[in-house]
């Protein structure tokens, strides 16, 4: 099968300098952070790709990126063969294309309308897009969505205040569905939720994925929600794409040091009592990475080439890594 | 059950919490006795709402008002503690219970050093001058691992990462040496691997001190490995309690059983996970009987006329009725 969602070379540099005044009165030069640099990865039709990484690693920025948020700096996004545009774009392609992209947020609290009713909220993509224009359809169909999403379209009367976190997400799911999408774009949707609701979403998701051929990217940073999820899975580290690979192979047989520590770092229900290794040291500050290979003054591995010069990402078919302790043979 | 053969360090017994509100009092922990002993790590897990943290902020007596302990007994070293007047309970506070909460840049005052609030704390709590309480500030810091501890006490805590931040909160509540710390979900708010580094920080500690923990989070996989019992919170009661292994293994209440079933975990190749359908009832609306029983798979009849007491299950003890002889 083809790629779906394909990113090329996919970079953001945010401007971060200190005001004009001081960068010419402090002769402070002008301060970049790239926040996502070089990524490039495919997504197969009906696929989950998951992107793990820690706090700061740029998995939300490649989410905003693809749905359009950000513009990146350089490279390029096609979802289904087209371009990605930027959502200033008004024009009717853009449109088309945000109609087949929807997101979905990790704060079920913040991400919905506390003004607004459930119904209201879940019909605004079918009234922005004019898929249905007859009041009544667009009633029924809302009705239609929260059936999926296993609410009743008696909740549609309600306000967000009046659901439960895991509910509330359901009615994220609910609205990103009803403009129809194909590509869904999950930024930690279960992360603020309790376990046993956390349970209920994944389930949930899943079932509507098969349903209805969704395609996912997921992004998390808990390793066992993705891998449950995930038919692919992409570790993120500074900006960076460190190893990308199919669920198996990247969960059993981990290349990348910083995979195979951040697997290690998980606390695993079957060791009570048992000390796990912690890895020494925390990413580095984003604004002055380290020369080299990002991870390598926490790399266990490392040796001659590490600080010198930066990995690029190779391998087979079934999984790349950027290391350069890793040899495919 | 374990280590409970010494004389525990905490006792918290038959602790009832009410909030009067306008239209009646809610009842959010509604009888709940555990106790810990020196060296022990109870761990204290549950779903939002459940009454754990609750629980926490009593035993340290900062519950916010209109909340309000309505009955039960808190016991620290053999003195009853939660009717203590304020002026009391603060010297006990920080002295002989630490607290250490979620977000680590909240429980720090950003405007002061951390050297400087570590510093009032130790003299505060200890008879040290202003020179010595700055060693031992330094010593503290270097304890939890803070690298350059000498330069470090003089920043701010906005110059310290997440993981530093927390390590610093460490420190603020080992400060005085108390012997019970309540930790509030200290990693939650943490990347996994620093997480990991806090908890071996946290278990290093509480070993070498002797001091008892009661770690309140709802991350299994953190109370797998840190805790030695753990008590299951569920609508303001205890629905289960026992060592960690074999409430993790062999939960016995079901719902222990749902929640285990509902973490997902690596290895496994279970295309659903096992969900509890439902969420926990609201605190104006809990079920008659077991709080439990409109979620519950094997619910019968006894669960929706009584409410059923810690019973003994297996090692552990279980409320629930399938357990009554």
């Amino acid at each position: 099968m083809s790629a779906f969602v394909q990113l090329n070379n996919v970079s953001k540099t945010f401007n971060v300098s200190a005001p004009w005044l001081n960068r010419v009165l402090e002769r402070k030069p002008e301060t970049f952070l790239h926040a996502v640099s070089d990524v490039s990865f495919d997504i197969r039709r009906g696929e989950t790709l998951a992107l793990v990484g820690e706090s700061g690693c740029g998995k939300s920025t490649v989410a905003r990126l693809i749905v359009g948020l950000y513009t990146p700096s350089r490279g390029s996004i096609t979802v289904d063969g087209k371009l990605m545009r930027s959502a200033d774009e008004t024009n009717d392609e853009a449109r088309l294309m945000r109609r087949k992209v929807q997101m979905i947020f990790q704060d079920p609290y913040a991400s919905l309308n506390p003004r607004w009713r459930v119904a209201d909220i879940v019909a605004e993509p079918i009234r922005t897009h004019k898929l249905i224009t007859d009041s009544a359809a667009v009633d029924k169909r809302v009705a239609e969505l929260l059936g999926f999403v296993k609410l009743t379209a008696k909740d549609g009367e309600k306000y967000p205040h009046q659901f439960s976190g895991g509910q509330r997400q359901r009615i994220s799911i609910a609205r990103a569905l009803a403009s129809n999408p194909e590509f869904l774009i999950c930024d930690e949707p279960t992360s603020a939720l309790d376990v046993s609701v956390q349970a209920q979403v994944l389930n949930l998701m899943k079932d509507l994925q098969r349903e209805m051929g969704l395609t996912y990217l997921f992004i998390s940073h808990n390793l066992q929600v993705v891998h449950h999820i995930a038919d692919r899975v992409g570790v993120m580290y500074l900006g960076r794409l460190v190893e990308i690979g199919d669920k198996s192979v990247v969960f059993n047989d981990p290349k990348h040091p910083y995979t195979r520590m951040l697997l290690d770092a998980i606390p695993d229900l079957h060791m009570t009592g048992k000390a796990r290794t912690p890895v020494a040291g925390e990413v580095p500050n984003p604004l002055n990475p380290p020369t080299g290979c990002a991870f390598n003054p926490r790399c266990p591995k490392k040796f001659g080439p590490c600080d010198q010069t930066r990995p690029e990402l190779q391998g087979l078919a079934d999984r790349s890594v950027a290391c350069h302790a890793v040899t495919f043979s | 059950m374990t280590a409970n053969t010494a004389t525990p360090l905490l006792e918290v017994r038959d602790l009832h919490i009410e909030f009067p509100t306008r239209r009646g009092i809610l009842k959010a922990v509604d009888g709940v006795s555990f106790s810990i002993a020196p060296g022990e790590v109870l761990g204290v897990v549950g779903e939002s709402g459940a009454g754990k943290s609750l629980t926490g902020a009593a035993i340290i007596g900062l519950l916010e008002p209109p909340g309000r302990i309505a009955s039960g007994q808190i016991i620290l070293e053999g003195q009853r503690i939660d009717n203590l007047p304020y002026e009391q309970m603060r010297k006990i506070r920080g002295r002989r219970i630490g607290a250490i909460f979620q977000d680590p840049l909240t429980s720090l005052n950003p405007l002061y050093t951390v050297g400087r609030q570590l510093t009032e704390t130790i003299q505060t709590h200890l008879d040290h001058s202003a020179d010595a309480a700055r060693n031992r500030a330094i010593e503290l810091l270097e304890e939890v691992g803070i690298p350059a501890a000498r330069e470090r006490i003089d920043h701010y805590p906005h110059q310290f990462s997440g993981g530093m931040r927390q390590r610093v909160v460490i420190a603020l509540a080992l400060a005085a040496e108390p012997r019970v710390i309540i930790a509030d979900e200290p990693t939650t708010a943490l990347d996994v691997s620093i997480q990991a580094q806090i908890i071996t920080l946290l278990k290093r500690l509480c070993r070498d001190h002797g001091t008892a923990v009661m770690l309140v989070t709802h991350d299994m996989g953190v109370i797998a490995e840190t805790a030695d019992r753990v008590a299951v919170m569920y609508a303001g009661r205890v629905a289960e309690i026992g060592p960690v292994s074999e409430v993790i293994h062999k939960p016995q209440h079901p719902y222990t059983i749902g929640l285990m079933g509902s973490i997902p975990e690596i290895g496994s190749h279970r295309e659903r996970l096992i969900q509890i359908d439902g969420a926990m009832p609201r605190l104006d609306a809990i079920p008659q009987g077991c709080a439990f029983n409109p979620r519950c798979t094997k619910v019968f009849d006894r669960c929706k006329q009584e409410r059923p007491e810690l019973l003994p299950a297996g090692v552990t003890h279980a409320a629930c009725w399938l357990h009554a002889k």
